[in-house]
């Protein structure tokens, strides 16, 4: 992998007061930009990435040399038009693609952070990338979009700077992070836990990464983005290159085979202390208590429109929890559309080719844009 | 236009809060946003419908008015529309007492089935209508609580609710419809509408 040479940072001078008491402060913000800001400043979209995502939102990815997470949603003359827009997306501190996170070293202990890294959460990802603003001199952004961790951001985003954006876009997410979401973040950080090679978080410096434990967090967390339906679409009970059951633990399925490779990328580009900083900040994502019970103030003092999408086949973020955000903001009269595509892609379908999502966006975003 | 819908313009003040229950593809929508400069909501419960109130750059709500009424405070809008549905709840009720608690007015406007051509096709052919504003068969309609003008006008008394105007269309003529003319204006007009308050 060719690393540092790709990827663009800016130092974040001003101190940031951590949810966790911490202040940190002089620490680089990795991100990257699609198509150009207009003279007036008004045409700029954050992005924001979901759990294992990066600031590599479209186009190839220098670092992976894959594409960009979201390639089908964001480039020229696609639902976030950059041609149109000013696409800004960061990598989340606590990340791992150059952003302050647990594998940069601590310039007191010159030792790597590891889990001396301190815990960070979503409102602290969201004030950290605030800066980006400030970099551009945007006064104000035309939209914040994001799915599932990235939708979190959103409502986090507008709740914090309630006048700093035009529209706010969050997709498959919810407010509150479940019992059964925490559940399966738990399992992930177990997995890498359970990994003789995690050394406490203290791999790096016995060279040496979890990649066993990484990968089956990976692959747990991959089953939660499917559907049982478009599982069994896609792979039934199709066997792997063989013409029959093999009477071992070899991958006998295409499933598990799947999974397998799934797990076996993941490691190559993600590092194992960031999944667990990531999903320690999910599950910390709670709306409604940092509002006392009332989601609808969050949102009180912004005029931002609002476009709340979910899925029919996401059972992670299920439709009800995304309307449940709708359902805060009609409570204080806030201007908010909704609507759930029917989908069989589960989770994932936010970032896969589903016509009707990608139109939708794209129909908001280019009929909002073009308002007073 | 449809004459329904300069009717229903002419009801609402310029610049009000508007909510259309099951607007469809949004066309009084936008006809309230040009000629009332409407700050106007929707719900509709079709995806495709709701697809094309988005690409007009509705605010548009996927849902269905039996259920997603409820998230709405009271007297939030300035007026609630519901066109020609009502009788397709299975509970028209309890959706009119939703109209009335979340918008200070309500327009619901009915596909009148005492209109002469209703009352005839039953009386001669002996089968269920099937008309203009009521294309359905029996087994595939979704109108499930049809009424007629009259029935309207009764089940205001009944819930005690005000109907602050009447207006009767005869194939596109509007009218008002009074306690006196109620008979005639139920026989021979093919919609009603009702603008009404708790």
């Amino acid at each position: 992998m060719n690393f540092k040479e790709n990827i663009k940072t800016i130092t974040i001078n001003k101190p940031l007061k951590l949810d966790c008491g911490k202040t940190i402060n002089n620490f680089p913000l990795a991100y990257e930009t699609y198509g150009s800001l207009n003279k007036e400043k008004n045409n700029a979209i954050l992005v924001f990435h979901a759990l294992t995502g990066d600031q590599f939102v479209t186009g190839v990815n220098p670092v992976t040399n894959k594409d960009g997470w979201w390639s089908y949603a964001v480039g020229p003359g696609k639902s976030i038009d950059t041609k149109k827009y000013f696409v800004i997306c960061a990598n989340v501190i606590g990340g791992c693609m150059g952003s302050f996170g647990p594998s940069h070293q601590n310039p007191e202990t010159k030792k790597i952070y590891g889990t001396d890294f301190p815990v960070i959460t979503i409102n602290d990802m969201v004030n950290a990338q605030k800066n980006l603003l400030d970099h551009f001199g945007i006064k104000k952004l035309f939209s914040v979009v994001g799915g599932s961790m990235g939708g979190m951001q959103v409502l986090q985003f507008v709740s914090n700077y309630p006048d700093k954006t035009k529209t706010a876009v969050p997709i498959a997410c919810t407010s509150s992070h479940s019992a059964q979401n925490i559940a399966f973040n738990e399992l992930g950080r177990q997995a890498i836990a359970a990994d003789y090679k995690w050394q406490n978080g203290e791999y790096s410096s016995k060279n040496t990464i979890p990649d066993k434990g990484l990968a089956v967090a990976r692959m747990a967390a991959h089953i939660t983005y499917l559907s049982k339906k478009g599982l069994q679409e896609k792979f039934g009970r199709k066997l792997q290159e063989r013409d029959d059951l093999k009477f071992g633990f070899d991958a006998d399925f295409q499933i598990e085979s799947y999974l397998r490779y799934q797990g076996s990328v993941f490691v190559d580009r993600f590092d194992a202390n960031s999944y667990l900083y990531i999903t320690r900040a999910m599950d910390y994502f709670d709306l409604i208590k940092q509002n006392n019970g009332n989601l609808s103030n969050a949102f009180k003092n912004t005029k931002a429109k609002f476009f709340v999408i979910s899925f029919t086949s996401d059972w992670l973020y299920p439709t009800q929890e995304n309307k449940d955000i709708v359902i805060a903001l009609n409570a204080i009269g806030a201007n908010v559309g909704f609507v759930e595509i029917k989908s069989d892609k589960g989770h994932d379908s936010f970032l896969l080719d589903v016509p009707d999502f990608l139109k939708a966006l794209k129909n908001f975003l280019d009929k909002s844009y073009l308002e007073e | 236009m449809k004459s329904e819908f300069k009717i229903i313009s002419n009801l609402i003040d310029k610049n009000s809060h508007v909510l259309d229950v099951g607007c469809g593809d949004g066309i009084l929508m936008e006809f309230l946003i040009k000629e009332k400069k409407a700050n106007i909501r929707g719900i509709e419960i079709s995806k495709t419908k709701v697809q094309n109130c988005i690409a007009k750059g509705l605010t548009i709500i996927e849902g269905n008015a039996e259920d997603d009424l409820k998230q709405f405070p009271d007297k939030s809008f300035d007026y609630v529309i519901l066109g020609q549905t009502l009788q397709a709840f299975l509970n028209p009720e309890k959706v009119i007492n939703e109209l009335l608690r979340i918008g200070k007015q309500a327009i619901v406007t009915i596909p009148n089935f005492g209109y002469w051509k209703v009352r005839l096709h039953l009386l001669l052919k002996g089968t269920m209508p099937v008309t203009k504003t009521l294309p359905d068969e029996w087994y595939n309609t979704a109108n499930i609580h049809l009424c007629t003008i009259k029935d309207f006008v009764n089940f205001s008394k009944t819930m005690s609710f005000k109907l602050s105007k009447s207006i009767a269309l005869k194939n596109d003529q509007p009218s008002i419809i009074t306690n006196s003319n109620l008979g005639m204006k139920n026989l021979i007009s093919n919609l009603g509408i009702f603008l009404i308050e708790s």
